[in-house]
């Protein structure tokens, strides 16, 4: 008999163990095709098969692929398109972890990456920068000043949250709620005294990836890559932590420090994503969503198919704003105007399934 | 000897919670706690298993300061029941037990045959078998209570610490996990700590017993010599008739409204 229910249940779990890898497999997969697809596709049309070559040729160095090919494809390619299709890819990516995270560690499955709120601040140290014109950086002043608003307002909400017995979830929910509060009055006002640059400020408060660089995709792919990595250590803990804290504690999480690391390591991979494309909603809180929808609670699967799901999901909404809608319309108002509803529907569905 | 406690107290937001608590607890016995609600079970059981560190006092387990084991060490020796056990992500039942082997598979290793036959075994024994693939969520008060009573049980730890565990069991099954952790206490030595509130419950199966009031111990000692009214009296205010009941083979409490 037990035997019996031990060959099932041992069955059962590698059965999940391939499905999982059977998904991870199909979504790398999707996600090459939907960077090559999407690289062909815009305003100069190439063929899939010239995309896959300029690509070939730049990895491999053998120029002779590109040979008799028009001289402005590689360009177009490889300093136009790429680092565009690769920074929405990371960025989706980066929301969909750290909202994986962040709904883990506040035990709240509608959490997303701005609830502590990270696009507040971020959004305010930008909209300060565009209004005083701040230059000394460069082009890398608005998202520098985005970065640093987002990490102050992170380190200050966690300071209003804190007491003696650690970080509750419930006081992280609501001091992140009051602080965006304050701080976005604090933008309707730069946008009332803003004059000539409220186009500016609206502009980058809506999300784009126009004209974004190689550094931006190495600096977002260096955070988003290490806050995957630091995920991916601490899941099993974080698996634990939505049994409670006493019970994780019990299990041997230490479970004031791995709250501290996930929360600061999930904020700054926000604030990273935030700085380089603008306020994008809905990514960080519907894909982990789905996702667990599919893979169950367990973040050691989750984590890995959100990275997916998202890097694919938000180059897929880039691709058709740039190329497919007759003129571009900022990427943060499609992902809501089509995210939005969409959660709705599923949340919806949810509720009609549930027995209780 | 499994603890001891020495003078520790307990302040919170300058409340003082657990004030000059001292006591041994001897390895291979089953302890009951029995006091009045708030009255600083809970707390102490926090610091047994160093959730909460005292701001007086120390905690000895086996011999050394609590606080020089790591929590990782400490998940390998002691289990907890907690009293609140809501689980807000859809686990399956079996996820939720296996999760209670964490502190013996390393970080990124799968759990191994042993693993799992300690896993099913805990599940056939108490009798949870049935709800192996439902979802945490989905089950009521009662059985989620028994899962994690299941995924303490699987954690296989010389201690197992109780908050009230059986809070929301029906009779038969309060019995039936009270038995299993009686049987760890006589068969391999286990300590059990328990909060009760059923002190009928708490004579048949402590072989010990300690009263709090107002984080201080109002008495303790042998079930026998310690249970009686005039320690319910001086604990609870109530007035009572403890007496030795055969069926049970255990003292027995009836009260007076």
């Amino acid at each position: 008999m037990s035997s019996l229910a031990d060959i099932e249940s041992s069955n059962l779990r590698n059965n999940l163990r391939e499905a999982t890898i059977t998904q991870i497999a199909l979504l790398v997969v999707v996600l090459g095709g939907v960077i090559i697809i999407s690289t062909a596709m815009g305003y100069i049309r190439l063929p899939a098969m010239d995309v896959i070559k300029v690509l070939m040729a730049k990895l491999s160095g053998r120029t002779g692929l590109i040979e008799g090919m028009d001289r402005i494809f590689p360009v177009v390619v490889f300093d136009v398109r790429l680092p565009r299709i690769l920074s929405a890819a990371i960025v989706g990516a980066g929301l969909a972890i750290s909202g994986a995270v962040f709904q883990g560690i506040l035990l709240n499955p509608l959490a997303d990456p701005y609830t502590l709120g990270v696009s507040a601040g971020a959004a305010f140290g930008a909209s300060l920068a565009i209004l005083l014109n701040i230059g000394f950086m460069g082009t890398a002043s608005v998202p520098l000043f985005a970065f640093i608003g987002a990490v102050v307002t992170l380190f200050f909400v966690m300071y209003l949250s804190a007491s003696g017995g650690g970080i509750s979830s419930t006081n992280l929910i609501l001091s992140g709620i009051i602080v965006a509060a304050i701080l976005s009055a604090g933008i309707s006002f730069l946008k009332y005294i803003a004059d000539e640059q409220v186009a500016v400020i609206i502009f980058w408060l809506m999300g784009s990836f126009g004209s974004k660089t190689w550094a931006n995709v190495g600096l977002t792919f260096l955070f988003v890559g290490s806050g995957f990595l630091i995920f991916m250590f601490f899941a099993r803990d974080l698996n634990l932590m939505s049994l409670g804290d006493r019970t994780a504690s019990s299990l041997g999480v230490n479970t004031k420090k791995v709250t501290l690391i996930l929360l600061v390591t999930a904020s700054m991979v926000a604030a990273v994503c935030v700085s380089i494309s603008g306020i994008i909603g809905f990514v960080g809180l519907l894909v982990p969503h789905m996702m667990r929808m599919l893979t169950g609670p367990d973040n050691r699967r989750l984590i890995p198919i959100s990275f997916l799901a998202g890097a694919i999901l938000l180059l897929a909404a880039d691709t058709i704003t740039r190329a497919v809608l007759p003129s571009e319309i900022p990427i943060g108002v499609l992902t809501a105007l089509i995210g939005g509803p969409f959660f709705c529907y599923i949340f919806r569905q949810q509720q009609k399934t549930r027995k209780i | 000897m499994s603890f001891n406690l020495e003078s520790v107290s307990f302040y919170y937001a300058a409340k003082k919670i657990i004030d000059d608590f001292s006591i041994d607890l001897e390895a291979g016995k089953f302890y009951g706690i029995i006091g009045p609600n708030g009255s600083g079970k809970t707390t102490i059981l926090d610091i047994l298993c160093k959730h909460r560190q005292p701001e007086k006092g120390a905690v000895l387990y086996k011999g050394k300061n609590i606080s020089t084991y790591s929590q990782k060490q400490l998940s390998r020796e002691i289990a907890l029941v907690p009293q609140n056990f809501y689980i807000n992500f859809p686990f399956t039942v079996e996820q939720v037990i296996m999760m209670g082997r964490y502190p013996h598979i390393p970080r990124f290793s799968a759990p191994t045959a042993a693993d799992r036959k300690c896993v099913v075994d805990i599940m056939d024994q108490t009798e949870i078998t049935r709800f192996t693939n439902r979802f945490i969520t989905e089950l009521s008060g009662g059985e989620r209570q028994r899962v994690v009573f299941a995924r303490a049980l699987a954690q296989d730890t010389p201690v197992l610490i109780l908050d009230e565990a059986t809070s929301n069991l029906d009779i038969k099954y309060s019995l039936s996990l009270l038995n299993i952790a009686e049987q760890r206490v006589k068969k391999h030595g286990h300590t059990v700590i328990s909060v009760m509130q059923d002190i009928n419950l708490a004579a048949v199966y402590c072989d010990y017993l300690i009263f709090i009031k107002g984080g201080q111990i109002a008495a303790h000692g042998l079930t026998p010599e310690v249970l009686n009214p005039e320690t319910i009296e001086a604990v609870f205010n109530v007035e009572s008739k403890v007496y030795s009941e055969t069926y049970c083979d255990a003292l027995q409490v009836i009260f007076k409204k």
